[in-house]
């Protein structure tokens, strides 16, 4: 790692408010003829690029850990009750290509109470060795068991990466087990590459996803990322099944915890937008009555969901789980048709990995251009009612 | 009970813009803010101490303006709040934020609850809370929608796991990140600014903690390492549909046609 050097004899008065400007998060104080920098930082060292020199970045010599005794990329397997959750063939899917790279197997780590039934499902993608933790104290989630099992099997296996489901559950295990390692993770990446010396290149949306982060874990392992559902694709099963079960002893008194579940009940079934094939989003160029009803008649034609951006949830006009974007639900469509929205980056990060995304919009500079596949420039009021006539009319005929 | 809400300041609007020339973030007219989902993590403490007794304190890790959201949580009905700014906090990862926030805490007090929220709206990463209950060693939950029945040493909450909805028995002390749109969070009172004095707000520095090795702090605290930074790429295979509205959707109809959708 590293620090900023505030080099004083460069600073004059004159010149402390324009470097105090550079920086976006305003962390540059200047009082009593001391330019300083506060804990404001966010490291992004822009005041480095453009200070001219008055600001530089020192490399401190810093431990490193010997990553040759850390191999093989792993996928947890995040479940309920057995259930397997399709995020985690995704990342099965993902770590394969990253093992490639290095040459190192592929791990998956379950744990749970009689999971034995879908300990077998994952051989069938692609895996060399899935870990089992079957124990009645498992059943139900509770953090402190969960997290002891996932740092004896880091202890007993070390691997060098992690990928954890961005769920609920993963969100709450991941960090526990990353800090009781003091090792680096990532939420939340939407790309993974794999260097040759099994660094794992973590890519993000940061600063509200107008810049893409890339980030490393240089001097530790393992190496935690999460990663939401619908990001990465998912493999179709082999065949035949391969690789080996092990599974895992663990002391009982590991095992114990503060918390006891006493019910676990299912949510009332929602529509979920995550899981539509197609999506119809409307925007506020498209929240009249009579366009959100039309584009609910467009969806159900094309036997897909209404989904919006966030000002329609907030001016109530549409229920939050319909929401796309970084405050709402990541899609993935086949299909997407976005009415009417201008096109955040807080949404598109929502959306962008949709298979094909057409926009209509009259602001032909509207940012939703940049991530759509097909551009429409046009009245949605306009374009929206012949629309819907045409496939009418095209079902009528058949 | 004694209650701690773990709050942060973030810019007032996320839309934050990258000046397409000098790859410089535009602050100009970004004005600072409450994370909107620590709110419902104070009114959850409000609104339980309200009906079992105790009171409500506030801490926040950030540069010295960050002391705004402790007088903005005290004006909602906090006690006090505590400030942890230091040099070297600066360039923080969530290991070394958490690690940071826990010894702020000990340093704060003890506590029977502390609250966060679901996640920052700047950093967005929902890991700063369950990394934290690590290193305090105390049990976590997030997702918590609802605390009811507090006895001598134990709480039950609610929690969304997904698709499901946990009911579970906690033993205290412990550490929830609660939901967003769980409650509605009080407006902080006026009448209350008038009578908040700095004596509300402990500023708490590294020389402060515990742990004085500043290894553990900062940059040189932290695991991962921004390599790089780049703007997010622009789609290049893009068609457009062009012509009157007739044509327009024509052309869409036929895509949807050819996608065999209709």
């Amino acid at each position: 790692m590293g620090k900023l050097v505030v080099h004083q004899n460069l600073v004059t008065k004159e010149k402390a408010p324009e470097i105090q400007s550079l920086c976006p998060f305003g962390a540059i104080t200047y009082e009593n003829d001391q330019l300083d920098i506060s804990s404001a930082c966010k490291m992004c060292k822009l005041c480095v690029k453009k200070s001219g020199g008055v600001v530089t970045y020192e490399e401190d010599v810093k431990k490193s850990v010997d990553k040759s005794l850390w191999t093989g990329v792993c996928v947890y397997v995040d479940h309920m009750e057995g259930a397997i959750h399709r995020v985690t063939y995704e990342l099965l899917g993902k770590a394969k290509e990253l093992a490639k790279v290095t040459g190192h197997p592929v791990y998956a780590l379950m744990m749970g109470s009689a999971i034995g039934n879908s300990v077998e499902k994952l051989l069938h993608y692609g895996v060399d060795r899935v870990f089992v933790y079957d124990k009645p104290e498992l059943k139900d989630f509770r953090i402190e068991p969960y997290t002891a099992c996932f740092c004896d099997f880091i202890e007993k296996v070390k691997p060098s990466s992690i990928l954890v489901g961005a769920t609920n559950l993963g969100r709450q295990l991941a960090p526990r087990v990353a800090a009781r390692q003091r090792a680096g993770l990532t939420a939340d990446c939407t790309v993974l590459e794999m260097k040759e010396n099994t660094d794992l290149v973590q890519i993000r949306p940061a600063f509200g996803g107008n810049i893409m982060a890339q980030i490393i874990s240089p001097d530790t392992r393992p190496q935690f990322c999460t990663v939401r559902y619908k990001v990465f694709t998912e493999p179709a099963p082999t065949k035949e099944a391969q690789g080996e079960i092990v599974n895992m002893e663990i002391e009982e008194d590991k095992l114990t915890s503060a918390i006891s579940v006493i019910s676990t009940l299912d949510k009332p079934k929602d529509i979920d937008i995550s899981e539509a094939d197609v999506v119809v989003a409307v925007g506020r160029g498209a929240m009249s009555e009579a366009l959100r009803n039309q584009a609910k008649e467009l969806a159900d034609l094309l036997g897909g969901v209404v989904a919006c951006t966030r000002p329609l949830v907030e001016g109530n006009i549409m229920d939050a789980k319909h929401q796309i974007g970084l405050s709402g639900r990541t899609v993935k469509p086949k299909f997407m048709i976005c009415l009417g929205i201008s096109g955040a980056v807080q949404f598109a990060a929502g959306m962008k990995s949709s298979d094909c995304i057409v926009a209509i919009n009259t602001d032909k500079s509207a940012p939703i251009f940049d991530v759509a596949h097909y551009a429409i420039v046009g009245d949605v009021s306009e374009i929206l009612p012949r629309l819907i006539a045409k496939i009418k009319e095209g079902e009528a005929n058949v | 009970m004694k209650i701690l809400v773990c709050i942060k300041q973030v810019p007032g609007s996320s839309n934050v813009e990258v000046d397409p020339v000098t790859g410089v973030l535009k602050r100009d007219g970004i004005q600072s803010k409450m994370n909107p989902y620590d709110l419902y993590a104070i009114e959850m403490a409000l609104s339980l101490t309200e009906q079992y007794g105790g009171s409500v304190e506030v801490i926040t890790m950030g540069p010295p303006q960050a002391k705004g959201i402790i007088t903005e949580a005290i004006c909602m009905g906090a006690k006090k709040g505590s400030v942890l700014s230091d040099r070297k906090f600066a360039g923080a990862d969530v290991l070394a934020t958490a690690y940071t926030i826990s010894q702020g805490i000990q340093k704060a007090g003890e506590f029977d609850v502390i609250l966060c929220g679901k996640q920052t709206t700047d950093g967005d990463t929902a890991q700063v809370g369950a990394e934290v209950s690590e290193f305090l060693g105390i049990p976590n939950v997030a997702n918590v929608l609802s605390v009811t029945n507090v006895a001598d040493d134990s709480i039950i909450v609610t929690a969304s796991l997904d698709d499901k909805v946990a009911t579970m028995n906690i033993k205290m002390p412990c550490l929830l990140s609660v939901d967003g749109d769980i409650n509605s969070p009080r407006l902080p009172s006026y009448k209350v600014l008038q009578s908040v004095t700095d004596d509300l707000i402990d500023i708490y520095s590294f020389s402060d903690f515990a742990d004085q090795n500043p290894d553990h702090y900062g940059l040189m605290g932290s695991a991962t390492q921004v390599e790089r930074i780049f703007p997010p790429e622009k789609n290049a295979e893009k068609r457009s549909i062009s012509g009157n509205a007739d044509e327009q959707s024509e052309g869409l109809y036929q895509l949807i046609r050819e996608r065999k959708l209709v």
